[in-house]
């Protein structure tokens, strides 16, 4: 009987064989599943735009309509929406949707970078709007701070909570956290204005400004001054810690005093 | 052994149950045992030792530690600090009560309690005393002399409360409740920068907060941001359902005031898709294309719509001050 | 006599006070006042801790703190506020936090010790409730108690609303909007809070005056006379062995409480500390300086002003009502004054209701096992029940963040919620009491449950019951048997009517909703009725493990 035999009785046997069927179930999965559902043919008509409607038509026509002017009651025309917002939908997962609704919420990304451009040259084809912004515009080091936080908290933060941790609206709606989107997105974000978000466009923010809540958001999320920040959602989630922490703490102290000692 | 006793059913049995009188008192493995008196003991000077041990690590701390830079250092110094106080507390609190439980005499005591009323012969005596407190006082049948005791003691807190009262209040100028700074040709400026608006700007969508112009330069400017915050908002015309007043909008661009008329917070969040105004203290939701009817939420009434035009400029600018007064309601606020 | 050297000097202290103040008779009647022996007894005091902790490092804040409104330009370290326009108030906090070594240390400790204060008041308050230890002649503590909790409301308001930042500038407005609601005089009650229009220039000044000698002053003395009560009364104490409402058990204060409580001190404090070094509380630095426009996400008061903020949410617009020229806007005052009264009115009351149903008049030392008191306990958890409900309609915004829920679905089922799972907690709170109640019942005649089953020759199987010892026993059968009021008859022998009847028919009804559900306890007779019941075997059954030690064979 070799070794290996002579440990088929192990009581950690059932556990190995566990662990490689999930590994081999996992595999065969990663191996199998069908994969995204972009029917790109890999740069067969050369151009950017043509790409672009290619993809927009297998993925987005469908409730966009054809020609991209949208559908009524389902989702809006993308004429004149620019680059801008193609780039922060599709970049950010929110497009395309899984189910038509005032709420697009963050999920995986489902193009990869070139896709996303060559969608966003489609819709900016279609008609004039805001381009993609240049790498300057969104750096965080060319931002003032304290004109940021001045600028977020008249606009932003009763949406967003006063430093990016999100917020309720109704229906069901909310307005996310900042703190893990990049600062191009943030910019066009608010240059775009998407779903519930109104539209910041140059005139009422300018880009300067933009860059300055950029700056101001770029500091957000870190080492809170405090210590643990607690998710930065104001006094309830401090009562409850309070109550949890503070009392019960108290409270455990209390039932060892009174204990009889043995 | 049994401890299963037998009553009788006989007349004698008692109608409950009697008291079996404090139970035996057990000995702690510390009374028995010298040597775990001796742990114990030890372990109450650990704790000691502990305190002291972050007494010292405070100290260390408090000179080493610098403040008045980055978050970072601010909060390694509050870390620092608060720990090295959290165990100079706690180890004597527990050192205290470690000592309490573990090596005092824990042998448990009875004592008797006194009923709360005096007896009766005190009672008396008291009464007695008050009646001949009375009578020296030579106060009874002089009735006049009761009342003016009490009248001049009630009347002079006046002299206190008035004053108090009176200048507390300011000017008392309530009227300036039912207006705002907003006037014919009052420009309409963002908030806080106090840039003018031009109509051109906005596209559908746009949301702006705004105050009027010149809102620096009165006397008291935050007193007047608060009544006179407005929000802007630009809708595409044909979704315009109601407005408050014939011509009080320009192209599908809307001005509130910003304070809700529930119990006075900013009417902030402004959702573009669905034009719906929510306010973050008490979730009270305006319909911004149906003249800002309240569809939800404790509010009664819409937001005041401030009735706006452009000037030769293009220039947004107000038409005229609320036709109402902003804000939550109050008693006289229709007079 | 002690011939040390601090034996000499505690002998020669001790003779110069007592010559000059009489202070022996204080010492000898106190050093060995026994207390007696529980850990919810320890709840109050996790509330005077949490004061002096305040106390404490409070005094410390005010040393950096100005109460001032006057603006000033920011030019202090915090990169996101350099150049912005605040308040000399809010300024100063600045400073004391990111400045000042061990100043946010102590605004942290401050703010969660607030917290810790108001959760403690009421944890405290719950346990002498259930208890039933605001039975004579403890009504006046109980109502001192409760004129603390408010007293501790404004105290909390008034504290985070000095740094005059975004987030408590808007409670301010709040408070402001409600005072306004006020029929007749409610403009001019505002101008007299804000010394004018909102937000004026004289509120922090004012409530900083209100924060720091008012509050605290009405709240020392009447803390003072709160534990001057616990000593004059004696603590009660939980009904058991040897303990009777004549008595108190326990350890003496000297040396047991002492250090008991002293050291309880200490552990408060130090958790308070461990909280403000670890976790943030506050961050006014990130609501910005107040200004009327701005305001955040979250937009709620700390955790006791909850109950408040929630009704001022579920309550529907419709209610405000115009008369004429003039405005009563009821969607604002029923949750903003109405409902605190009539969900802490019958707290306040309830001792005075609870003497006058049950005709009471005799001194209570001797706890009530909750279980035993099932309307009281009802209608205590019934309102605890209300209040939660309350809490979380404050909080329903972040309810539905957290939860992805509708935040308008959130605030309709609350609506209906808050009238309807306190009266379904009333009825269950009230079964379950019955039940435990029946269980012990149950316990004293059968015995506890072994487990062990014994079969007979003739096929019979039981299980074994261990009796309760005597000290098991007592427990559960010392409480006396509350009954509804019995009053005297309508009319007399002759059929003369006798006044006050009437009066006392609604007094009987009324403790006929008390106390005609209930579980009586074993009593003696019923008791020596249960062992004649019991299965003749059993006791043989019962005896054999000793029989069988004791060499016998065990019975076929």
């Amino acid at each position: 009987m070799t070794s290996l035999a002579a440990r088929r009785h192990d009581r950690r046997a059932p556990l190995v064989l566990l662990l490689l069927a999930l590994a081999l179930l996992g595999a065969s999965y990663a191996a199998l599943s069908p994969s995204r559902a972009d029917a790109a043919p890999t740069a067969a008509s050369g151009s950017d735009v043509e790409a672009g409607a290619k993809l927009f038509t297998a993925n987005c026509a469908t409730c966009h309509g054809r020609n991209a002017t949208g559908t009524e009651g389902i989702a809006p025309s993308l004429v004149g929406v620019g680059a801008a917002a193609v780039d922060f939908q599709v970049g950010t997962g929110r497009m395309p949707m899984a189910m038509s609704g005032p709420q697009a919420p963050v999920k995986p990304v489902q193009f990869n970078q070139e896709q996303i451009a060559q969608l966003a040259a489609y819709v900016a084809s279609l008609g004039p709007g805001p381009s993609v912004p240049t790498a300057d515009q969104v750096d965080p080091a060319g931002g003032d701070a304290a004109n940021g936080m001045a600028v977020f908290r008249t606009n932003c933060a009763m949406c967003h909570n006063a430093v990016g941790a999100g917020g309720a609206l109704s229906q069901g709606k909310y307005a996310p956290n900042l703190w893990e989107t990049s600062p191009t997105h943030i910019y066009e974000a608010m240059l775009t204005g998407p779903q519930a978000m109104p539209v910041f466009n140059d005139a009422t923010l300018t880009s300067q400004e933009k860059r300055d809540v950029i700056a101001f958001l770029d500091l957000q999320g870190g080492t809170s001054p405090g210590g643990l920040d607690l998710g930065s959602l104001g006094p309830v989630s401090e009562g409850l810690w309070a109550w949890v922490v503070g009392l019960g703490l108290a409270i455990g102290a209390a039932v060892w005093i009174g204990a009889k000692s043995s | 052994m049994s401890t299963v006793e037998k009553y009788d059913e006989n007349p004698a049995t008692p109608a409950r149950f009697t008291d079996p009188g404090v139970p035996e008192h057990h000995p702690r493995r510390g009374d028995l045992d010298p040597r775990q008196n001796k742990k114990s003991e030890r372990i109450v000077l650990g704790l000691f030792a502990l305190s002291t041990l972050g007494t010292l690590g405070f100290l260390v701390a408090y000179f080493a530690l610098p403040v008045g830079g980055s978050p970072e250092g601010i909060a390694r110094s509050n870390l620092a600090l608060g720990l090295g106080l959290a165990f100079a507390l706690l180890g004597i609190g527990t050192a205290a009560i470690h000592w309490s439980k573990a090596l005092m005499n824990n042998h448990e005591r009875v004592e008797q309690r006194h009923v709360m009323a005096s007896p009766p012969a005190v009672r008396e005596a008291a009464v007695a005393n008050l009646t001949d407190g009375v009578k020296d006082s030579s106060i009874s049948r002089r009735g006049l002399l009761k009342s003016a005791l009490v009248g001049s003691v009630a009347l002079f807190p006046l002299t206190i409360a008035v004053p108090l009262i009176g200048e507390v209040g300011e000017n008392w100028n309530v009227g300036a409740l039912k207006h705002t700074m907003w006037r014919k040709g009052l420009k309409l400026t963002v908030d806080p920068s106090g840039r003018a608006i031009k109509a051109s700007e906005l596209e559908i969508g746009s949301v702006v907060h705004v105050i009027p112009e010149g809102l620096e330069e009165t006397p008291h400017p935050l007193d007047e941001k608060a009544k006179a915050v407005v929000l802007l908002l630009r809708l595409d015309p044909a979704d315009i359902k109601s407005e408050q007043g014939e011509g009080w909008s320009y192209e599908g661009i809307l001005a509130f005031s910003k304070i809700c008329t529930h119990v006075g917070c900013p009417v902030a969040l402004a959702e573009q898709n669905t034009h719906h105004l929510l306010c973050p203290c008490h979730q009270s939701t305006f319909d911004i294309a149906d003249g800002a009817r309240v569809i939800f939420g404790p509010a009664k009434r819409p937001l005041p719509q401030l009735p706006i035009t452009v000037d030769d400029e293009g220039y947004l600018v107000a038409q005229a001050d609320f036709a109402e007064p902003i804000g939550s309601s109050f008693w006289e606020r229709l007079r | 006599m002690s011939t040390s050297m601090t034996g000499k000097v505690a002998a020669g202290t001790a003779d110069w006070l007592d010559s000059r103040t009489g202070i022996g008779y204080a010492v000898k009647g106190l050093a060995r006042k026994i207390f007696p022996e529980h850990w919810s007894f320890m709840l109050g005091e996790i509330a005077l801790y949490s004061f002096i902790t305040l106390l404490v490092t409070g005094v410390f804040l005010t040393m950096f703190f100005v109460p001032s409104m006057n603006e000033v330009e920011y030019t202090g370290p915090w990169t996101a506020l350099s150049g912005s326009q605040m308040s000399e108030a809010y300024a100063s906090t600045l400073r004391l936090s990111f400045e000042v070594r061990g100043g946010l240390l102590m605004r942290q400790i401050h703010h969660w010790a607030a917290l810790v204060f108001m959760a403690a008041i009421v944890t405290h308050m719950m346990r002498v409730f259930f208890t039933g230890a605001f039975r004579k002649p403890r009504e006046v503590n109980w109502i001192i108690g409760f004129v603390l909790l408010t007293l501790g409301l404004a105290a909390g308001f008034s504290g985070y609303s000095l740094p005059d930042d975004v987030l408590s500038g808007n409670g301010l407005r709040i408070a402001e909007g409600i005072t306004r609601a006020v029929p007749i005089l409610g403009s001019y009650a505002a101008f007299f809070i804000f010394g004018g229009e909102f937000p004026g220039q004289d509120l922090i000044p004012r409530l900083f005056t209100v924060h720091i000698l008012l509050v605290p002053g009405l709240i020392l003395a009447l803390v003072g006379l709160h534990l001057a009560f616990v000593f004059l009364h004696k603590h009660t104490q939980f009904p058991g062995s040897g303990r009777s409402n004549e008595n108190v058990v326990g350890y003496p204060f000297f040396p047991i409480y002492v250090a008991k409580a002293g050291g309880f001190f200490f552990i408060v404090f130090g958790i308070l500390a461990l909280m403000g070094a670890t976790m943030q509380i506050n961050p006014i630095w990130n609501y910005g300086a107040y200004d009327p426009s701005p305001v955040s996400a979250g937009a709620q008061p700390d955790w006791y002003m909850l109950f408040l903020e929630g009704a001022l949410r579920l309550m529907p617009g419709q209610a405000e009502v115009v008369f004429g020229d003039f405005t009563v806007p009821f969607n604002v005052i029923v949750p903003g004054m109405i409902l605190p009264l009539l969900l802490l009115g019958p707290l306040a009351a309830y001792p005075f209701v609870e003497s006058w149903v049950t005709g009471d008049r005799r001194e209570h030392h001797l706890l009530d096992r909750p279980r035993n008191a099932p309307f009281r306990t009802a209608f205590g958890v019934s309102l605890l029940t209300a209040f939660v409900v309350l809490i979380l309609a404050g909080s329903n915004d972040l309810l539905a963040t957290h939860f992805r829920l509708s935040l308008n679905d959130i605030t309709w089922t609350l609506r209906f919620a808050v009238f309807i799972l306190p009266a379904v907690a009333f009825s269950v709170t009230k079964r379950v009491c019955l039940a435990l109640q029946r269980k012990d019942r149950e316990l004293v005649l059968h015995g506890h449950e072994t487990g062990r089953i014994v079969r007979f020759a003739s096929g019979e199987y039981v299980e074994v019951h261990r009796p309760l010892d005597e000290h098991e026993r007592w427990l559960r059968v010392q409480h006396e048997p509350r009954r509804p009021l019995v009053i005297a008859p309508a009319a007399d022998a002759r059929g003369v009517r006798r006044p006050g009847y009437r009066a006392d028919r609604m007094r009987q009804r009324v403790s006929e909703l008390f106390f005609e559900d209930r579980v009586e306890p074993v009593t003696p007779a019923e008791y020596a009725a249960a062992q004649d019941h019991a299965h003749p075997a059993l006791q043989a059954a019962h005896d054999e493990p000793a029989a069988i030690a004791a060499g016998a064979r065990p019975e076929v």
